[in-house]
């Protein structure tokens, strides 16, 4: 293969198995290839003081038979997280969350306010009494925004979980099974994939026969699995006739057992990654449902808080307190995610790393580079 | 040839999938519109009406097959109900209404962001280590973490409504008449200006970002050195060699996020009262306007799925591989 010519592309190959549908594959397998990468490279530093011996050859995936698989997937994991706290943006994005659980969990102890008791103060801006000010109707907004920290954060990362389970059990079958399976599977995939999610959760949440935190969850489900799904089918059909799958295939190990102890368990670095991309995806989804009336009027969230003060014109009357702090909160939170991500992608992808280099031109230290290359 | 084919094929497959979810949904779930419209108008509609309504809104107890057939004929007849919101205006008369609007505002904005995206992540990836690389993927994240509306609210306040410097609300002035004057488009160009810069800004990260790391990944290919080594001018190995491979996979790209940043515009239109499909989406919610929602569904969903396939074909016709389906 010609490296000169410009033409030869260089995508990676596609999965021969793989339809030839489209290059979104690619995409989904690059992504793929690189986290999987990641947790070779992360599972060998980990030897070292995990039980388990990973041998640190991303060639040689853990086979779960005659291992416990909860101890496999918590090794991957401690590797994971072993590198990820040394990578700045990571380390800086699980901080923050950090204390945004924190302030989920045990908020709401400290703050005695109830978020929705009505007060004389009507519209008063931040002051000592009321940090953050009231709403139209006296409700104190630091209490809304801790007591909204509460329901936003628990069923962003529940929804987040469930987004994530669909996508692992659809992706993994259309990945394992194969042939007519497949088609069908990433068919749906595709579909999913391509339809607008809000629009169709719209639709889907106004005939729900009741509404709430747990409606907005079901309905961000259904639409929004399909990209988790792709890449993990990618993955796994990279994946499927390893050794080890044979093995345990020869071994008569039943299907399902095969698809959920032992490939899965391989994908888990893959699968807390896209987590991670969901979470922040469901948090900002989760809040537009509600701003646009989706949600539960009476449980107070980040989003409704949006509702509320869209609907009584805090704009108009220069209320900026009342929907400045539930923004700025998802803001950073989402941040704090994407920078975890963006991370992941760093660690996986080592040209994306910006080193600091020696102050000399860039482009110049490109071209010295060039002919050093070429000589050698 | 046989590339596009397929494509078409499961464009068809979506387009139907599309209109089918749009006729179960309802059927699906308990209750139906006409007993939501009577709860709603409580005891200004008699129970009587009931019936009348429900053969209004299409519902029959007739067999599914038979309202699937119906559904379609309607629907091949462009009859999509009657808007509950705009009594009794024809469903596609609204839509018809808002389209000119927001095609107007989100698909400017989305080909601005793009395009602009896409050109200043090859910069950045060009220059990366400089300060500038390392400044500005850093911002972008916090910008696309951002909720669409969330940023629409607080532009609106600072440039709308504390420093005067667009009109608050509206997609155009009340004073002028709609039509082809330089009154009217100057005033629409005015109330779109500040919702199109929203949207370019919340949806710019993900093109750039997305263009800088396959860029950057395409920079370390063999074949850009090599061109590098012939000593080629920078600005042709720049966007001739590297750049017009990494922009494969940000079309792809363009696929997956369109959807959300279309969603995301939507809301922008509901905050700036921008008189578009978005806006009619919160009208239709609040008012329980069923046969609007579903309209505007099918609508945006056949519109996103025409964006989807006009990138694929733009893809195909730049990548010989996928023209020829050695994949």
């Amino acid at each position: 293969m010609s490296q000169i010519d410009p033409l030869n592309r260089p995508v990676p190959s596609q999965d021969e198995d793989g339809p030839p549908d489209n290059t979104l594959n690619q995409v989904a397998e690059l992504e793929g290839t690189h986290i999987i990468e990641v947790s070779a490279d992360t599972n060998g530093r980990a030897a070292v003081n995990t039980p388990i011996s990973l041998a640190g050859n991303s060639a040689t995936p853990i086979s779960g038979t005659g291992t416990p698989v909860t101890t496999m997937i918590a090794g991957r994991l401690s590797g994971f997280w072993q590198a990820a706290t040394r990578n700045r943006k990571v380390a800086f994005g699980l901080s923050v969350i950090a204390f945004f659980m924190l302030v989920a969990i045990f908020g709401p102890m400290f703050v005695h306010t109830d978020p929705n008791a009505f007060s004389q103060d009507l519209l008063s801006p931040p002051s000592a009494s009321h940090w953050l000010g009231t709403t139209q109707t006296g409700q104190d907004v630091f209490a809304q925004v801790i007591y909204g920290a509460r329901t936003s954060i628990f069923w962003g990362f529940l929804t987040g979980i469930l987004v994530t389970i669909i996508s692992i059990v659809i992706g993994l079958c259309a990945g394992y099974f194969g042939g007519i399976i497949d088609d069908i599977l990433s068919l749906f995939i595709n579909v999913f994939l391509v339809l607008p999610a809000l629009p169709l959760a719209i639709v889907l949440a106004a005939y729900f026969p009741f509404k709430g935190p747990l409606t907005v969850a079901i309905v961000i489900t259904m639409t929004s699995w399909a990209y988790g799904s792709r890449v993990l089918r990618a993955q796994t059909m990279s994946m499927r006739r390893r050794d080890f799958v044979d093995a345990a295939r020869a071994s008569g190990e039943r299907t399902l057992r095969i698809i959920f102890f032992e490939i899965l368990p391989n994908e888990i670095s893959v699968v807390a990654a896209g987590f991670v991309g969901t979470v922040l995806y469901v948090i900002i989804f989760e809040a537009s449902l509600e701003f646009i009336g989706l949600g539960s009027p009476t449980v107070v969230s980040w989003g409704s808080m949006f509702y509320w003060a869209q609907n009584n014109d805090a704009l108009l009357l220069g209320a900026w307190w009342w929907f400045v702090p539930p923004g700025l909160c998802i803001a950073v939170l989402g941040a704090a995610l994407a920078f975890i991500n963006f991370g992941i992608d760093e660690m996986a992808n080592p040209r994306l790393r910006t080193e600091r280099r020696p102050k000399v031109k860039a482009p110049s230290t490109r071209k010295a580079l060039t002919t050093k290359e070429a000589v050698a | 040839m046989r590339h596009l084919l397929r494509r078409i094929g499961f464009y068809l497959v979506a387009v139907w999938a599309s209109i089918t979810l749009n006729f179960l949904i309802p059927r699906l779930a308990p209750g139906n519109p006409a007993e939501a419209l009577i709860a709603r108008f409580q005891g200004r509609i008699r129970p009587e009406a009931l019936h009348s309504l429900e053969i209004e809104f299409g519902i029959t107890n007739q067999n599914l097959w038979v309202q699937y057939v119906q559904y379609l004929n309607n629907l091949a007849h462009g009859n999509l109900g009657l808007s509950i919101t705009y009594f009794p205006t024809p469903v596609t008369t609204v839509i018809l209404q808002d389209i000119p609007w927001t095609l107007a505002l989100i698909g400017l904005a989305t080909i601005i962001s793009f395009v602009l995206g896409t050109l200043l992540g090859i910069f950045l990836a060009w220059r990366r280590g400089t300060t500038l690389d390392s400044a500005i993927p850093p911002i972008l994240t916090f910008l696309s973490a951002i909720p669409y509306f969330w940023l629409a609210l607080i532009s609106l306040y600072v440039l709308a409504y504390t420093l005067n410097l667009f009109p608050l609300n509206g997609g155009y002035d009340i004073s002028v008449t709609p039509g082809l004057n330089i009154n009217f488009i100057i005033s629409a160009v005015q109330h779109g200006l500040l919702p199109a810069l929203t949207i370019v800004v919340s949806s710019i990260a993900g093109w750039l970002l997305g263009m800088r790391n396959t860029m950057i990944t395409t920079l370390s290919e063999d074949y850009v050195l090599m061109a590098e080594a012939k000593g080629l001018a920078e600005r042709r190995v720049m966007f001739n060699y590297a750049a017009r491979n990494a922009i494969l996979p940000n079309i792809t790209g363009f696929a997956i996020n369109l959807g959300f940043v279309v969603g995301g515009s939507l809301l922008v239109e509901i905050v700036f009262s921008y008189p578009g499909v978005g806006f009619a989406l919160l009208q239709a919610v609040q008012n329980s306007d069923y046969a609007l929602m579903q309209g505007l569904f099918l609508f945006i969903a056949l519109a996103v799925l025409a964006a989807n396939f006009l990138a694929d074909i733009v893809n195909a016709a730049l990548d010989p591989r996928i023209r020829q389906e050695r994949g």
